[in-house]
């Protein structure tokens, strides 16, 4: 592998590709956020802009799984709740 | 060291924290650590859910509690961190490509 080879494909070279683009995090404890992607590094910290995260939870006795969503306009995110990261146009 | 670069220049401004455990804590940020560990001021948290923060002004949060930091856009320069990202994507490739 060599330095100029900017096309070399560690897993988060997928990350860097998805820099300035909207993308889906799947995050611990039901939660996804989708929004666009400014920084990220190693750990899979992360910082979105115009995110919207999605929470989804079930009432007591009730099987039904719903859903409620948060609107955040500049959030940064700490890599170890980072289950995945996936370009938003693939969901 | 790209975040923690990122949070040095937001210190003494106004953040909003989003702990695992759910609390929110709004509150000034005084400094940050390589851990990102924050020391915040002047806070205000959800006190009539968790009236345990009702007289605290001023705490330390160990980094690994925390899941969300909401910031106002208008501090943040997105140009100028998608460059580090890219420069630091590439720095810890060429690590590897050294040895380290």
């Amino acid at each position: 592998m060599s330095e100029s080879n900017s096309t070399s494909s560690e897993p988060l070279d997928l990350i860097r590709l998805c820099l300035d683009e909207q993308v889906f995090v799947k995050l611990r404890g039901s939660r996804e956020m989708v929004g666009k992607l400014h920084a990220y590094d190693m750990h899979c910290n992360m910082v979105l802009s115009d995110a919207t995260e999605t929470i989804f939870y079930t009432e007591q006795d009730s099987p039904e799984i719903k859903s409620r969503t948060k609107k955040s306009d500049m959030v940064f995110i700490r890599g170890d709740s980072v289950i995945l990261v996936s370009d938003a146009a693939n969901v | 060291m790209l975040f923690f670069s990122f949070f040095k220049t937001l210190v003494d401004q106004e953040i909003t924290v989003e702990l695992k455990n759910d609390v929110e804590i709004k509150g000034t940020l005084k400094s940050i650590d390589q851990y990102l560990n924050l020391k915040l001021d002047n806070i205000s948290a959800n006190t009539t859910k968790y009236p345990h923060l009702i007289a605290v002004r001023n705490l330390f949060i160990r980094g690994s509690n925390i899941r969300y930091i909401h910031i106002n856009p208008s501090l943040v320069d997105t140009n100028l961190l998608q460059d580090a990202s890219r420069r630091e994507a590439m720095a810890s490739a060429g690590d590897k490509i050294g040895g380290k």
